[in-house]
Order: structure tokens, then sequence, then C-alpha cells
């Protein structure tokens, strides 16, 4: 396409990117400020909440005041937490650990982040805010003076090659004074930003997790609604962060999952194997035999914590939630302070008018309060468990006291390479068995996640160099692509001359963002696909 | 000339389908719904007609609970001019759907009256005809090109043995097949704008049609679950078992 391509343009007051807990949260605050304000929320999945994945036990303090009598009609998922286990998994046994303060989850609420943002969006609706699943923003577009303008939704209908088809439709531009980028985890506009704009000059690198989660439907008498259970310990060795939960719903269901700090050094570890270990556990397994999976799927989590916190305003704009990095790794929640931080956004605005000013409002806000209080329990888990744990400890009791702050390093630094590694296999160290439950591998379970990619678009998932992968990545590391990956997007393969080649099965993405966080040579761009689609997530 | 479409709001083609436990019919809550593809190439095809200036007006007409809104104000995102809700909350039969249909071509009267050939979720293919019928127009089912006239229209269908081509005089109720054209992308604004159109409201009571019960359904039950297969070490075990299960 060498002309350039006229693309229409739509105005609005303040334009929302992502309808998330932190999006959703702004839009409606705002609207509950100023009626008049014209707001337009983007989202890329196909509906309100299909894109969203999480434990998910939830802080309530936020949606109180947001939708004060949300308790009449609730969510459909909504389970009042009862009890909070905490064990320490061994390779054929348990041992029940004191619950730590901070996974005390009396008055919390268990429920599917994704059936709360889709039951949340009519009442934002309803206040006025337009929400329009299926269109995501491809990337942050900028006035002459260089402040953010907006954003511009991508093109629909180009082939494989990039050449449009029959019914290419150009994306639009959508401007507005000001933008909330409220897109998750890794959002692929604001990781534009936060490169544009330096805004994480003054903090350290940002650091992930993977999370992989199933929804289950048991037998009765295997579930007891309320009940909260974490694990730490096996099947990761003691170097890795991570562990496992189970969240017992009502109606027979439990949703059950598994994070990985993305700071694991072995290149050889399979997260998705991890998971599907986990669940085989004597402790865990009695709860979901004779059950089926309803759903599944995985997502990045930010876990860099006050440390990491870029700066979170910019001229024009202000990014939110995980997107920023909100998420509060000790309490193992996030959905509160994203909610919190839109909630901010909009009180700001309201009587500032614009995002100057944002970055020093969240700091001051209770956002930043419980942030900083945690910030060096999850770095002091980078010298192992026992080290992380006593540190835990420490931190706990002196409140976030403590006169330094340990720091984070990138994730994909962490990776060593193949000839640095004398130890056995993941599987061998921690004696992975025999697996009889659902799924049986990482294809059966994208099935449960509901994907769906038009196959002859664009690759989304740009690797800006592949000669590297065969020429290096092969011998330095073992092509951790291919196992980091929830969803066998990344397969090395023989094409027809025998040589080896990199396959990226593109249509399987359940949009995560693992590899454009984990990939140790940072040459995996991941980019949004056409609107509407990815995973269409039931209830996760 | 004016082209009447239905659309009906059905279970997302991409979901997994979940059987309820009591086997009285499919999970819906929460699940992701959307246009019947099928009739999102009716309204596609009418679009297109008026666009090229051969109708002057595309009226979209849906059957379904306050939900089913949403379904309309996607054909209007594709350019419809007007939309009808029939609100109910129960499930809607073939024949209830074709009454309702037949009093609303009585008040519309369109030249054309669009449908996809069948709905993905209970697969009948019977409201298109029966609503024919109880109007007494010609009809033409799966078509996979139309040519209008001014009076009449030329349809070829999809049948086992190839492609039949009718000319039948209009009105008539044509239903679309998948091969008569590929539904656009809806642009952003258009969904902006059908957000401000107005959409009717009626309900069958208005439209004086007794919901039929011609049809009772008795239970709802997922395929059976195919039986894990056996790995074989070599050629001549394969053989033996083939031989075994009486294949070879």
């Amino acid at each position: 396409m060498s002309e350039p391509i006229e693309r229409d343009v739509m105005a609005y007051d303040v334009l929302v990117v992502g309808a998330g807990p932190a999006g959703l949260a702004a839009a409606m605050r705002i609207k509950q400020n100023a009626p008049d304000t014209e707001v337009c929320v983007l989202e890329k999945a196909s509906e309100v909440g299909a894109h969203n994945l999480a434990g998910a036990v939830v802080e309530t303090g936020p949606l109180d005041e947001l939708v004060p009598d949300w308790r009449d009609d609730p969510p459909a998922i909504c389970v009042d937490a009862a009890d909070d286990e905490f064990w320490m998994l061994h390779q054929d046994g348990s041992r029940r650990l004191p619950t730590p303060p901070q996974q005390n989850n009396h008055g919390n609420v268990i429920v599917s982040v994704g059936n709360l943002m889709s039951w949340l969006a009519p009442k934002a609706e309803a206040l006025g805010v337009e929400i329009y699943p299926g269109f995501s923003a491809a990337e942050a577009l900028f006035d002459e003076a260089g402040a953010v303008r907006g954003v511009r939704t991508p093109d629909m209908g180009l082939d494989r090659a990039g050449q449009p088809k029959n019914g290419f439709t150009p994306g639009i531009e959508i401007h507005a004074p000001v933008t909330l980028f409220a897109e998750g985890c890794r959002g692929n506009c604001s990781k534009q930003l936060i490169q544009h704009f330096e805004l994480d000059r003054h903090s350290d690198p940002q650091t992930y997790g993977i999370g992989l989660k199933e929804l289950w439907k048991v037998p009765e008498s295997q579930c007891r609604p309320g009940l909260i259970q974490h694990t730490i310990g096996w099947p990761l060795d003691d170097d890795t962060y991570g562990g496992g939960f189970v969240y017992h719903l009502d109606d027979n269901r439990i949703a059950i999952g598994f994070v990985v700090g993305l700071d694991y050094a072995d290149p050889r570890l399979r997260p998705f194997e991890a998971f599907q270990q986990f669940k085989h556990h004597p402790r865990i397994k009695p709860m979901l035999e004779g059950g089926e999976i309803i759903s599944a799927g995985a997502r990045a989590l930010v876990e860099g914590g006050w440390q990491s916190l870029p700066k979170t305003e910019m001229p024009g704009a202000v990014i939110l939630g995980d997107a920023a990095g909100t998420l509060n790794v000790p309490k193992i929640k996030g959905i509160h302070t994203a909610m919190r931080s839109g909630m901010i956004a909009a009180d700001h605005l309201h009587a500032h008018g614009t995002a100057d000013g944002f970055d020093a409002a969240l700091r001051a806000s209770t956002v930043g309060a419980e942030l900083k209080k945690v910030r060096n329990i999850r770095p002091g888990f980078n010298k192992g468990k026992w080290v992380g744990l006593l540190n835990a400890g420490w931190e706990t009791i002196t409140k976030g006291a403590s006169p330094w702050t340990l720091s984070n390093h990138a994730d994909w630094q962490a990776t060593r390479r193949l000839d640095d590694l004398d130890s056995p296999t993941p599987e061998d160290a921690q004696g992975y068995v025999d697996r009889d439950l659902p799924p049986r591998d990482r294809l059966a379970s994208v099935y449960f996640a509901q994907t769906e990619h038009d196959e002859d678009q664009p690759v989304h998932l740009q690797v800006l160099d592949t000669s590297i992968c065969i020429e290096r990545c092969t011998h330095e590391y073992g092509n951790p692509c291919t196992r980091f990956c929830p969803a066998n997007v990344y397969e090395m393969v023989e094409n027809e001359t025998g040589q080896a080649e990199l396959k990226i099965n593109a249509a399987n993405c359940v949009h995560c963002k693992t590899c454009d966080i984990k990939d140790p040579y940072q040459i995996i761009n991941w980019v949004v696909p056409e609107g509407g689609s990815g995973p269409n997530y039931y209830n996760l | 000339m004016k082209v009447l479409v239905s659309v009906k709001r059905a279970i997302d083609y991409n979901v997994r389908i979940q059987i309820k436990s009591d086997g009285s019919g499919v999970v819906t809550d929460g699940v992701k719904h959307s246009m019947n593809p099928f009739d999102e190439i009716a309204v596609e095809q009418a679009i297109r007609w008026k666009e090229a200036g051969l109708c002057d007006e595309v009226v979209a007409v849906t059957i379904g609970p306050d939900a089913a809104g949403e379904q309309l104000r996607s054909a209007l995102a594709f350019g419809c001019d007007r939309a009808i809700h029939v609100k109910t909350e129960e499930p809607v039969q073939p024949l209830t759907a074709a009454g309702v249909f037949k009093a609303i071509a009585e008040n519309e009267q369109p030249q054309v009256f669009l449908m996809g050939k069948q709905a993905i979720d209970d697969d009948a293919s019977q409201t298109g005809p029966m609503t024919a019928a109880l109007l007494g127009w010609p009809q033409a089912t799966f078509a996979s090109s139309i040519e209008l006239a001014d009076d009449s229209a030329r349809v070829t269908r999809e049948v086992d043995a190839g492609l039949e081509t009718l000319d039948v005089d209009l009105p008539a109720v044509i239903t679309t097949d998948l091969r008569l054209n590929e539904p656009r992308y809806l642009k952003l604004p258009n969904i902006m704008k059908a957000k401000k159109k107005p959409i009717e409201s009626s309900s069958l009571d208005e439209l004086g049609v007794a919901p039929a019960a011609a049809l009772e359904s008795l239970k709802t039950a997922p395929p059976p679950q195919r039986e894990s297969g056996v790995r074989v070490e070599s050629v001549d075990e394969l053989v033996a078992k083939l031989k075994e299960k009486s294949l070879l």
C-alpha cells in the first residue's frame, strides 16, 4: 500500500483503552463525576470479559464505592470467602503452613474477573459510557506538540502478507484530550508509550509471572464453597517463584490455577506442564477426579510492584492498573488496585482537567501505600523460597518499614544458558508423574480457551530476526518459546530442505504476552491482531 | 423496493456448547451470542442491493429477549434503515416465528423477505418456508446468487445435484446460503451511529400471534464420548487389531 490510507476520525472527551477492572472503573467514575463527559471504551475481545483472566479473590472496597448496591444483584459467580489454607507441597506429601496475614480473605469474595466485567459493562453503559468490544488499539497517536492524542484501531481484512483483501476496512483514529491506557499486563500501547516517553527511566524493570487457570465442574462433595487454598513448592524447585491456587466456587465448580514467576532461570521449564503436574499432586488431584474442564486459559501478570511502577502519566495520557503494574503480589490481588487506579484517574481529571499530576496522586493514594508497604517481599524470593519466606515474615512484621528497597531485574535476563546449567531437567529433578487428568496437552487446553483468529491475516507475533532462533537460541537456550508459550504457538520444525525453522501458529495465541516478556533476545513483539480475535474465555 | 431481513440471536459459532446438567437444554447464561451467520449474509445482501440502488429501504426484524436488541444494533450498523424488535422471553418455535414474520410482512409490505437458510442453534431450516406458505408467497431457499429485477428475482440454489436456477415473482421469501457473499467488517463509526438509531418494539400479543406448541423438547444430551485409542507398536499388530475387530 503505497498511498496513505484515508482514515475516519472520531473525537471523544475521554478515550479508555481496555474494558477491564481499571478501564471500566475509570469510565464509570468519570460519568458519575460529570455525566456530560463523552467517554469511549475500546476492548480488543469480541465481548467484554472474554480476555480477562484472574484467580480471583477480590477486595470489594472500590466496587462498594462504584456500585453501592451491587450486592442486591451480584455477578453470577460471587462466593463469600470462607477458610484460607496455605500449603507447602512436596513431591509426595504436603504440610500446612500458617496463612500469611496478607492472604487472610475474610470479607472478600471469589469471582471470575471475566464474569465480573461482563456484569459491570451494562452498568457502565447505563451511565452513558460507550463500550466497543471487538476494537483494539493498534498504536498510540501523537499531536504536533508530541502529546498523546488518541489511538488508531487496526486495519481489518489484510491477508497474511499484509495486502488488502476483499472487504478491507481501514482502522480509524479516535482522538481525545486525554487517553487512559488500561490494557492490562504488558499492554501493547503501554509498552510503546513507556519506551517512547522513557517512563521507566527512574524505576526498576517491570517483572512478571505467567498465570494458568482452568475452571472445573467436579462431582458433589469435592467442592467446599468459599474455601481458598494456596500452595508453594512442588513441582517448582526452591529457586523458582510461584505456586498454585484452588478456589472453591458454588455449583460444584472449582477454579484452579498456577503462577510461575517469569524470572525462572532454567529455560527447560515448561510452565504449562508444571501446572498440570500441580493438578496431579495427591493433595490436589482428589478434588478434580471425575470432573470435567469448563474453560481454560493463561495470562501474564505484573509482579514488579512499587519499585517497578513506571511514571504513569505523560502528556495527554495516563497508564492504569496492570498496564502500569499495580498488582499487590503478597496479597495475590490486583483487581481492587486496578479499579482504584482508574477511579483516582477519573477524580484527578475531574478536579484538574489534565493528566498532569496523576502520577503523584496515584503514588500518594492507598494504591501507592499498599504497594510500597510490601515492596520487598517479592524480590526477597530472588534468593530462593526459604530466604523469601523469612524475608516476607520480616517485612510483614515491620510493615515494610525496612530502610532499604530490594531491586528488580528484567525477567528475560534471569534465563540461564544451557551450557551454564548442570542440574537435571525440571521433570527429572522434581519427579514429574504420568498424567491422566485432562487436558492431554497444550492444544487440548487451547480448545477450552475457545480462541479464534482468522488465519489469513498478518502474523501478530512478530519475530524480528528468526535467524537468531536457529543460529543462537537453539544451542544457547534451547528455544524456550516452544516451552513457555501456554498455547503451543511456537514450534521448531524442519522445512523441506531439512533446515530447522521457527513455525508460528499465531491462531492459537491466547494473548497472554509471555513471549513478549520472556524471550531471551527480546525479539518477539506482540502486536494486536484483527479486533475481536483471541480467546473467548468463559467465566475465567 | 423494500427489503425485510430477519436476524436471530444465537450462541456464537466459536462457543464450546455445554449441556445443562439436568438435560433440559444448553447453557446460555454468560455465553457469547451473536447474529446467526446465515442471517448476517442476508443482511449483507440487502445492504449491497441498497448500495447498488436496487432497493431504497432495508428493515431488520428479530424475535427474542431484550438482549436480542444487540443483534438488531449490528444489523443497523451494517446499514439497515430501521429495526423492529418483537419481544418475548420464551423460546420461539419455527411456526411461531413464521406467524410473527407473516404479520410483520403484512404491515411492512416488502418486495423481498430475506432470511438465513437456517439458524445455527436449532438448525431447523423451517422458518423461511413456513413464512412463505403462511403469506402465500413464492419461496427460493439456499440461495447462492440472486439477481433482482423489478417484479421478479432469479435465484441460484445450491442443491445436492449441483446448481438449480429459479425465477420467482415478487414479493417472495428468499433464504441465503453460505456462498452468497462474505459479510463486511463493521466500521466503528457505523456501530457508533447505530447506537442512536431507534428500534421499534412489538410483541406477539400486539401482532395477534399465539405461541405455537408444535414441538416438545424431550432431552438434550452431549454426543457420546469417543473412547481413547490404543497405540500399536508395529504394522503386524495393527493388522491383527483390525482383524480382531473384523475391520479387515
